[in-house]
């Protein structure tokens, strides 16, 4: 039974649509998943030599025990965000002759090939080789990986049971920042004995049977749980919850792009996927901090230029490269009903310039670096203003893929086509270059100046922009209507 | 009000839609029937311009509706959930369509008020999002939407599919209201021959794209299409 099962898993995977796409995002997504894996491998193979140098005293067994709790934490919160028990899957199986019991182990024993579980096998198996290596008593440590691998597999059970309400996320976060104070305040040496904690596992092969039997015990009380609820009713149908709704009166005061503007910015409150987007614009003006804070980097170089442009613009590319694809699930009636095409695509304009104000306000305290960082901050905002926005609803105009907003959001490529890497050049290069001719050649008040004014002049030039974008999108209007509808793309 | 002239519709060497000429009068109840991939729905997206016509075109009340977007402020429809925005409450929704359709809050409400009975109180005030409700809850608001602002030309596509009894035939009341109220121009396409007969006053059967049969609703309309359907199975 099990052996049909692991099939059907295999095909499930092989034949999924979003295997099925375009070769060079495949490539695309084997080279980072790769990267991922080989960097995570390399840290685990290094992390002796490090930790050896920084704390030439403490054995980096110790060390790395002390750390485990936060690794296993921050693995849970991982977990929680992207994670999900594999429930959907099993619908198809429930009218077929086959026990329910079996289907829960299953679920359950599926979830072991997880990705999230390798994770930290990349990281340790590399650590433990390198112990290996330098004479550490085998048995201990092997026997310690096994440990480990128990304790993933707990937290990959544990994840199942508290995934079901939110509240436990905050107090979890909770914990974690009260650990965390409790141990910078000094007032429990907690990493340290947590160190000992998992350290121990270590020291006493034996106590193997710990984390082995969490595992086992975690195990089954998911399948208790979940073995009473396999009914389509239950553990198997999404939760809808009452939902709270507001007026948006407010945006009455951008005139007629109103009823457009509180769509956006429903269709942006009310999916996950546009939602993520929003918090990591806004946590990407930290990326910054990176760079200003680096010595290779000048605070007037052309590097700058991209960290200003990227910073000011990153809402404008992660949002705007899917216009009009949001909208693709209810593009047929937006194209029927009474809208002209031109206020639609206003409504989305003024959106994105109201996020690249926004994200600019937010890069003001960057003057700390020197009144340049604020002049190149002003000038990139006023470029992607006049430039960029017309650019990416140009782009918009080849969007051809459907998104589906329900969907996750998290590593969540659906329409994701050549286009959306190829718009990046144009956006963020072109300015770059232009930035960067004129700084050599010229000076940069000059570099910063020219590229303020091309902004303005596009800013000026917006009404006739828009005109010609606006028939560029009617041309265009049947294949994107056809292609919208096309769900596996 | 709408003409539809020497219109073909091909998918790649298929044609699926030929009609040379169909003529639909201002205030006409008219109903389209036939068998799946007979062209109704591709006759309905033509007339909301959402496919491009290979030949041909639809003239709707003096616009060409390939031309110009002019058909737009009168003409309405509800062809699939395609036409629900899935994140938005129905009455967000409804608000919204007013919205495009110069109504606001108070005339929509007003409105709504007419269709109580119809809604059968599991649309209102539900706090659940379109993409939340059943299939025939979602189609009930998409029904109802395509009343809003006093539209002159109402297309509904397989209204009467997913509906539970009793909506069927308090949506017959409906449309039969608006046909009496002779400004409207209904057109709907159906499976289910005895609604059709009881809603229109015209039905037109559409067979492989074309138009087989034009005839004006009387008592034996119902035997006839039987008919036809009935030997065209066989």
């Amino acid at each position: 039974m099990f052996k049909r099962f692991l099939n059907l898993e295999w095909k499930s995977f092989f034949r999924s649509a979003s295997l099925g796409k375009s070769l060079a995002l495949k490539i695309v997504m084997i080279f980072f998943g790769i990267y991922m894996l080989v960097s995570l491998a390399a840290s685990g193979a290094f992390l002796f030599v490090i930790l050896q140098k920084l704390f030439p005293d403490i054995d980096p067994v110790l060390k790395v025990s002390e750390f485990m709790i936060y690794w296993l934490l921050f693995e849970l919160v991982l977990r929680y965000f992207m994670q999900k028990l594999p429930v959907m899957n099993v619908k198809p199986l429930l009218m077929l002759p086959i026990k329910k019991g079996t289907i829960t182990h299953y679920m359950l024993g599926s979830s072991v090939f997880s990705v999230y579980n390798f994770l930290s096998l990349f990281l340790f198996i590399p650590f433990c080789i390198v112990l290996l290596v330098n004479d550490y008593p085998s048995l201990n440590v092997l026997v310690w990986l096994l440990s480990i691998t128990g304790l993933v597999l707990t937290a990959n059970y544990v994840n199942f049971l508290i995934n079901k309400s939110d509240k436990i996320l905050v107090i979890f976060g909770l914990f974690i920042v009260s650990l965390y104070t409790i141990e910078y305040f000094e007032i429990f040496p907690l990493t340290e004995y947590a160190g000992k904690l998992f350290y121990t596992l270590y020291q006493y092969p034996l106590l193997v049977f710990i984390p082995l039997s969490l595992m086992i015990g975690s195990y089954y009380i998911n399948y208790y749980f979940l073995r009473n609820r396999i009914f389509l009713d239950q553990s198997l149908k999404k939760k809808t919850k009452a939902i709270e709704t507001s007026d948006l009166d407010w945006t009455k005061k951008f005139g007629d792009i109103a009823p457009f503007l509180q769509l956006d910015l429903k269709l942006i409150w009310r999916n996950k996927r546009t939602k993520t987007q929003v918090f990591l614009s806004i946590a990407m003006i930290f990326y910054g901090l990176v760079f200003y804070t680096m010595d290779d980097f000048g605070v007037t170089s052309p590097m700058m230029v991209f960290i200003g442009l990227f910073i000011t613009g990153i809402f404008l590319s992660n949002f705007g490269q899917f216009i009009p694809a949001w909208d693709s699930a209810y593009y047929s009636m937006i194209m029927s009903q009474n809208i002209p095409l031109r206020k639609y695509l206003e409504s989305k304009a003024g959106l994105i310039s109201v996020s690249v104000v926004f994200m600019f306000l937010l890069s003001i305290p960057y003057v700390y670096f020197g009144w340049e960082a604020l002049a190149i901050n002003f000038s990139c905002a006023l470029y992607n203003l006049g430039i960029n926005i017309p650019l990416i609803l140009l782009a918009g105009s080849m969007n051809k893929k459907r998104i589906d907003l329900d969907k996750s959001a998290f590593a969540n490529m659906q329409g994701t086509g050549a286009i959306q890497f190829l718009i990046v050049l144009p956006l963020f290069g072109v300015p770059m270059i232009l930035f960067s001719l004129l700084y050599y050649l010229i000076s940069f008040e000059v570099a910063v100046l020219i590229l303020s004014v091309i902004g303005i002049i596009g800013f000026a030039f917006k009404k006739p922009l828009l005109d010609w974008i606006t028939e560029i999108y009617r041309s265009k209007k049947y294949g994107m209507i056809a292609g919208f509808k096309e769900k596996n793309s | 009000m709408i003409t539809t002239q020497n219109l073909t519709k091909r998918y790649g060497g298929q044609m699926v839609l030929n009609i040379e000429h169909l003529d639909i009068p201002k205030g006409q109840s008219f109903g389209l029937v036939g068998n799946n991939g007979a062209g109704k729905t591709t006759f309905f997206s033509l007339l909301l311009d959402l496919i491009k016509p290979s030949s041909g075109h639809i003239v709707n009340n003096e616009v060409q509706v390939d031309q110009s977007e002019a058909w737009k402020p009168f003409t309405s429809s509800f062809i699939d959930e395609t036409f629900l925005i899935g994140y938005l409450t129905p009455e967000e929704y409804f608000y919204f369509v007013g919205e495009l359709r110069g109504q606001n809050k108070a005339d929509v409400n007003a409105m709504l008020a007419q269709f109580q009975d119809f809604f059968h109180d599991e649309i209102l005030g539900q706090r659940k999002y379109l993409r939340d409700l059943s299939k025939g809850n979602q189609k009930k608001v998409g029904i109802v939407s395509s009343f809003i602002g006093k539209p002159e030309v109402v297309i509904l596509d397989e209204p009467f599919a997913n509906l539970d009894p009793t909506t069927q035939i308090r949506l017959k009341g409906i449309i039969k209201d608006l046909a009496v109220q002779k400004e409207v121009t209904v057109l709907v396409s159906s499976h289910d021959l005895l609604h059709v007969t009881d809603v229109c006053e015209r039905i037109v059967v559409l067979n492989k794209g074309e138009i087989v049969k034009d005839i004006a609703t009387s008592a034996e309309t119902l035997k006839e299409l039987e008919l036809f359907f009935g030997g065209a199975s066989d």
